[in-house]
């Protein structure tokens, strides 16, 4: 797993890359809830997710819900196929905001 | 297979079931829902059969039998009460909880058997080959 972090105006961009497996959710969780726990609308870019499992599901989960009592903005963006699966497999797919661009999230306000 | 109770161990897991259901002629969906079938179960086995104690071990057995294949997880740690196993409400939106479903949603069957003498647990799932 990897991840690339961006800063665009008043927006965090995460960028997940490779496998989310028990091994490497729990960086992902911290990195998601560091940059939630700064107030700024969080963008996760999937489109470079492999694999996702249910413990990195959880980690979005948390992060998303961080975000929503904290009055931020928490989308996700460029969801791949993979990641879709697993998404639509939980359900989670009508409850996080799920956007086809960085672009269309910024533009619909997440 | 034999490998360790660790969460860097289900790389390799997931590569060799991977392997296996390609082999003998899984589709796509077919061989990601495998997947992730057993590498939830193994993530079961690390977090809650052995409580994140890396040092246990599990064994991953896989068949070829006409037209599925038969995985069987066995594990050395305490035997797990199967009755405390149950997939959480979808609508309740919550961090974790979710390995179960989604094992019972990838796979045909999956049931716990009785384990060989000196063994903790055995899971054992069923994918037909599609």
């Amino acid at each position: 797993m990897g991840y690339e972090i961006r800063e665009e105006d008043s927006s965090t961009i995460i960028v997940l890359s490779g496998e989310v497996d028990l091994e490497s959710s729990p960086q992902v969780r911290s990195v998601l809830l560091e940059h939630v726990g700064k107030k700024r609308a969080v963008l996760v870019d999937m489109s470079a997710i492999s694999y996702i499992d249910s413990s990195g599901i959880a980690s979005l989960v948390e992060a998303y819900q961080s975000a929503r009592r904290g009055g931020t903005m928490f989308a996700l963006v460029a969801v791949s196929d993979a990641a879709r699966r697993v998404l639509e497999l939980a359900r989670l797919d009508q409850v996080f905001s799920i956007h086809e661009s960085v672009t269309e999230a910024l533009a619909d306000g997440g | 297979m034999r490998t360790a109770s660790r969460p860097d161990s289900l790389r390799l897991v997931r590569a060799m079931v991977k392997e296996a259901a390609e082999t003998v002629g899984c589709g796509d969906e077919c061989v990601n829902q495998l997947v992730m079938a057993v590498d939830e179960a193994c993530q079961n086995i690390i977090r809650h059969a052995y409580g994140g104690d890396p040092n246990g071990e599990i064994i991953v057995d896989i068949r070829h039998q006409n037209d599925s294949l038969a995985i069987h997880l066995l594990d050395y740690a305490a035997p797990v009460d199967v009755r405390k196993i149950k997939p959480r409400q979808l609508d309740d939106v919550k961090p974790g909880g979710l390995g179960t479903h989604f094992i019972q949603e990838c796979v045909d069957e999956c049931a716990f058997l009785e384990p060989p003498d000196g063994a903790g647990n055995c899971l054992r799932l069923v994918k037909k080959i599609t």
